[in-house]
């Protein structure tokens, strides 16, 4: 008996050690964001920071604007939003409700494939083939841009889109939509006036979290986007802060790469905020 | 009953602690450093282990990331394509010239341009000429394309074709593999790059009519050029395999390995 309880006791310690780990990765990658990040906004200044619009990391008087990647970091993800969001959302609704059992698991299928696609393989396939095919279908000198991160976030963000709204759509208890057509409704009048508001905070989660991917993401973009830290405009080659931490971390020094941590610092924060909506519309869930 | 739970969770700490212990062995090399020395510092380090069996590591992170890693003690010798700035020489380092590497400027293979002068890729970069017909090419606009700030490939072209933080670039990538797909892809387009990346299907120019050789390199005719650099500490002693290393990758006998890997020794 004894011996039983000190086997419980040790499995408890395993368990309890391994979940304290999880959360102090977090505290420490908080923290160390958090103190490798405020010098270099103190001592470029909060507003010269954040709302410089000139960013020269290297240039013989150094400018730390980050305005252009933030606002291009916003344009990009809301894009990808307006491009991707009507595509998944009609998406989920057709394999969740529509779609017949065994078409349906080919699609859903797919869909998983599409999220384990490697953002590098994004990347390549969009800079060999998307970036060349913008290029000559707008005719304009180079493909990279804007408009190329757009189009691949676009595609990124399907696979977390429709997964998470075909769950909240699958959730809809059946008496509501039975109810519906028995009163008269077509079925599609049934899924959009019925099974969607009922489903709409699972739908709202799901396109925050396509938010989120899109405002993390760095390799992919890093590939299309030309990296030049001009103010956004569509065709114009524009960074991202993700790619503003990754493009120049491998050969920084001194001021510039706290500057690098400070601008992850405010990525971490923008998506604290991302995390933060999520939870609210979660919660919503929960209690509707 | 507490008392347990502590000694189960101890024990619980103590396994998995154990789990992520482990070192180094004591006879090694590691070097730290500058991505375009890949292949050099790969093949020299593959020949010294063959040679002596001291085991050689290199980490390629980029030349600040060398520089600050032998600040560290992270590394033995620390790779860089540039010259130490100031600062980092009064941190006490100090640098060896192991090679020259060439910077090739590259245009896509439907370009009708096969040479430029210096102050023509220049005014090209600093964006003062922006169509090809000015230097002779077709009615087309120049797509400029280079590498990030910090990268020793764009800080040697820069300095050399006194661009220095004026170019006007379109793109700004992060690999001289990015540059060259993406000079590739667009028959407008202009890059730079380590001439011993550079394989066939792409059209180096020559500068001032001169092409970029090993000859034309060491002579220093070729203009566009930089050096490959060691980094050590100066006031500390590398440990004797490091010793080892430094000495035969600066002594002559490798002269023949670095010009396999495309870059001319300065020993």
């Amino acid at each position: 008996m004894k011996k039983k309880q000190l086997l419980e006791n040790i499995i408890y310690g395993i368990f309890l050690v391994l979940g304290l780990v999880t959360v102090g990765f977090v505290l420490l990658i908080t923290g160390y964001l958090v103190v490798s990040g405020v010098p270099a906004i103190r001592e470029i200044g909060f507003f010269n920071f954040m709302f410089g619009k000139v960013w020269e990391s290297t240039s013989e008087n150094p400018k730390y604007g980050i305005l252009p990647f933030m606002l291009t970091s916003i344009y990009g993800t809301a894009g990808a939003i307006v491009l991707g969001v009507p595509i998944g959302f009609l998406c989920s609704v057709y394999l969740a409700k529509i779609a017949r059992p065994r078409f349906k698991a080919i699609m859903e299928e797919a869909v998983g494939l599409l999220a384990g696609i490697p953002s590098v393989v994004y990347g390549l396939v969009g800079m060999l083939i998307l970036v060349p095919g913008v290029r000559k279908f707008f005719n304009i000198p180079d493909g990279a841009s804007l408009f190329s991160s757009i189009i691949i976030l676009a595609i990124m963000i399907l696979p977390s889109i429709i997964k998470v709204s075909m769950t909240a759509l699958e959730a809809v208890p059946k008496e509501y939509e039975d109810a519906s057509l028995a009163l008269g409704a077509t079925p599609i009048e049934t899924y959009f006036r019925i099974s969607v508001p009922a489903a709409k905070s699972g739908i709202a989660a799901a396109v925050v979290l396509g938010v989120g991917r899109a405002i993390g993401e760095a390799m992919a973009v890093m590939m299309v986007s030309g990296n030049v830290p001009n103010m956004p405009s569509i065709f114009e080659s524009v960074r991202f802060l993700t790619t503003a931490v990754s493009s120049e971390m491998a050969y920084s020094s001194g001021l510039q790469r706290q500057a690098l941590f400070s601008i992850a610092l405010v990525l971490f924060l923008f998506i604290m905020l991302i995390n933060a909506t999520l939870n609210f519309f979660l919660k919503g869930n929960k209690e509707g | 009953m507490k008392f347990k739970k502590l000694i189960g969770i101890m024990a619980a700490a103590v396994l998995i602690t154990s789990a992520f212990t482990g070192c180094g062995s004591e006879s090694s090399v590691s070097t730290d450093g500058s991505t375009s020395m890949e292949k050099v510092i790969g093949s020299l380090g593959e020949s010294f282990q063959n040679k002596t069996g001291i085991a050689f590591t290199f980490n390629p992170t980029g030349s600040s990331s060398g520089i600050n890693a032998v600040l560290e003690d992270r590394c033995d010798i620390g790779l860089s394509s540039r010259g130490l700035k100031d600062e980092e020489k009064q941190k006490g380092l100090t640098e060896t010239v192991l090679a020259y590497d060439g910077i090739a400027v590259i245009v896509n293979a439907e370009n009708k341009i096969s040479n430029l002068s210096v102050e023509q890729i220049g005014k090209i970069y600093t964006g003062e000429i922006t169509n090809w017909k000015d230097v002779g090419g077709n009615d087309a606009e120049i797509v400029l394309i280079g590498r990030e700030a910090g990268s020793g490939t764009r800080d040697g072209f820069e300095s050399i074709t006194k661009t220095k933080d004026k170019c006007k670039y379109r793109q700004e990538l992060t690999s001289t593999g990015d540059v060259i797909t993406t000079v590739k892809g667009n028959p407008n387009a202009i890059g730079y790059a380590s001439v011993s990346s550079v394989k066939d299907d792409i059209k180096v120019l020559t500068v001032d009519e001169v092409a970029p050789t090993e000859d034309t390199i060491k002579d220093g005719s070729y203009k566009i050029q930089r050096p490959f650099m060691l980094i050590t500490k100066t006031d500390k002693k590398l440990t004797d395999s490091a010793q080892k290393f430094f000495d035969y990758a600066t002594s002559k006998e490798v002269n023949d390995l670095i010009v396999k890997s495309g870059v001319v020794p300065a020993n």
